[in-house]
């Protein structure tokens, strides 16, 4: 019972198939132009790309409609704020607040912005696992460090997380319920400090076994990438779908 | 709570993502190849941590310890921080890619101010370092509330009213996050001093 996990990562769709690195660079990309544009025709167009993504993924729709419900809390409040404080032409009243057609348009444009990107993410960048992600990455040039501390970080996770699951069920048993509280915030506290000292004695040992084996600091991998007939087609095609996103944004200036 | 994409402006979103990483080219500087596995060990407990939900009153809030993580890591934290987002953004969705940057400087700034300020009071002797400790992750929250809700303001004034939300919400965090902090220095300081000596980075 593991609440850190990567549903989307295995399988063996198309999507799953193309090169990480390629797929990054869409990816990358595709947030980009989405986040900057403006223009309706272009984000419902950003919007379709990623749905035709999703369709190579073949991802479970279940889950995925499990994680956009919980990516959208932010945007609900945006929902509930916005387009009453948006100005423009009052289209709506709820109590003493006035709705604005430009906040309600404004709203559901940003709504549709952020779906389009999460989407686009999921088919492209959660297909791929996360240790694969961090060679691809190292691939691309990003620092050897950074890529570094993002895969030993991914290895211990699950570790912790464990650990963690360990920690509450020995609270759970001994009667802890938690509560607004001094007792509660204390428990926690604990349970927080615990993780970090248990981390700090692992780390020890880990470095200590690694050195044994002789770390310097550089990982060898035994996996290469090989870029194929279908990866050039994929990203030739993705960069015209986002030149053609851009050319939409440039034709139709923003509605707001 | 973290930004999700789509919604800010292109300029604070290019500037979140070149402040984050200038401050992690530093953090990485500062932390040498020996020190990753320590380092990563710790940032992964540390990402264990926030999943813990604490009640408050109707409502909960998650830790997000970002201020302890400053004090334990220094500029170490800002790469830490990047990392633990972009899992985050990875693994459930939360936030995202083209807002990691404004993300990471939400998390990372009060992180550094922790280093700097609250680190030395902390080796004082008797309730000052209580006091700051508390302050620690009182503070560290405050900041991160308030740098989200520029974030939000700087992307247009009609975000006026969001952004004042933003900071609300996290007010009832900052308190258990300040009383959380000063439990776990008070933990570490019974029975894990050498923890508080800054040990990484």
């Amino acid at each position: 019972m593991s609440g850190i996990a990567e549903p989307f990562s295995e399988g063996d769709s198309l999507a799953h198939r193309l090169d990480p690195r390629g797929k990054i660079i869409v990816a990358a990309l595709f947030a980009m132009i989405v986040a900057v544009v403006q223009s309706l025709a272009a984000v419902l167009g950003g919007l379709a790309l990623a749905l035709l993504w999703l369709l190579l993924a073949q991802l479970p729709a279940k889950k995925v409609m499990g994680k956009l419900l919980a990516v959208n809390s932010f945007i609900l409040f945006l929902w509930l704020v916005l387009p009453f404080s948006y100005p423009g032409a009052p289209l709506l009243n709820v109590g003493p607040l006035t709705a604005s057609r430009e906040g309600i348009f404004f709203t559901g444009l940003i709504t549709m912005k952020s779906n389009a990107i999460v989407i686009g993410l999921m088919a492209l960048i959660a297909t791929v696992p996360v240790v694969t992600l961090g060679q691809a990455l190292h691939s691309l040039k990003l620092p050897r460090k950074l890529c570094h501390l993002l895969l030993f970080t991914y290895r211990y996770l699950y570790v912790f997380e464990e650990e963690y699951q360990r920690l509450l069920t020995a609270m759970k048993i001994r009667g802890f319920r938690p509560g607004t509280n001094m007792h509660t915030y204390r428990s926690y506290a604990y349970l927080a400090a615990m993780l970090l000292v248990r981390s700090a004695d692992r780390a020890e040992r880990v470095f200590q076994a690694m050195l044994c084996r002789g770390f310097r600091g550089v990982f060898y991998s035994l996996r290469t990438f090989s870029w194929q007939r279908r990866d050039s087609l994929f990203l030739g095609a993705s960069l015209l779908a986002l030149i053609m996103i851009l050319w939409a944004a440039w034709q139709q200036p923003p509605l707001i | 709570m973290h930004i999700s994409e789509g919604v800010l402006s292109p300029a604070v979103l290019a500037g979140g993502a070149a402040l984050a990483a200038a401050g992690a080219a530093i953090g990485l500087k500062k932390m040498d190849y020996e020190a990753i596995p320590r380092v990563a060990i710790l940032s992964a407990a540390f990402f264990v941590a926030t999943l813990i939900h604490v009640p408050v009153g109707p409502v909960g809030a998650h830790l997000v310890l970002n201020g302890l993580m400053g004090l334990l890591l220094g500029w170490v934290a800002v790469p830490a921080i990047l990392i633990a987002l972009f899992l985050q953004a990875l693994l459930f969705q939360f936030g995202g890619l083209t807002v990691l940057g404004v993300n990471t400087v939400i998390m990372a700034a009060p992180a550094l101010i922790a280093y700097y300020v609250f680190q030395p009071l902390l080796r004082q002797q008797g309730p000052i370092a209580s006091v700051a400790a508390f302050a620690c992750g009182f503070t560290a929250i405050l900041l991160s509330g308030v740098l989200m809700a520029a974030a939000l303001l700087f992307s247009g004034e009609a975000f006026w009213p969001a952004a004042q939300l933003a900071l609300l919400a996290h007010l009832p965090g900052m308190i258990i996050e300040g009383l959380v902090t000063l439990f776990v220095f008070q933990y570490f300081k019974k029975t894990q001093p050498a923890l508080l000596a800054k040990l990484y980075g």
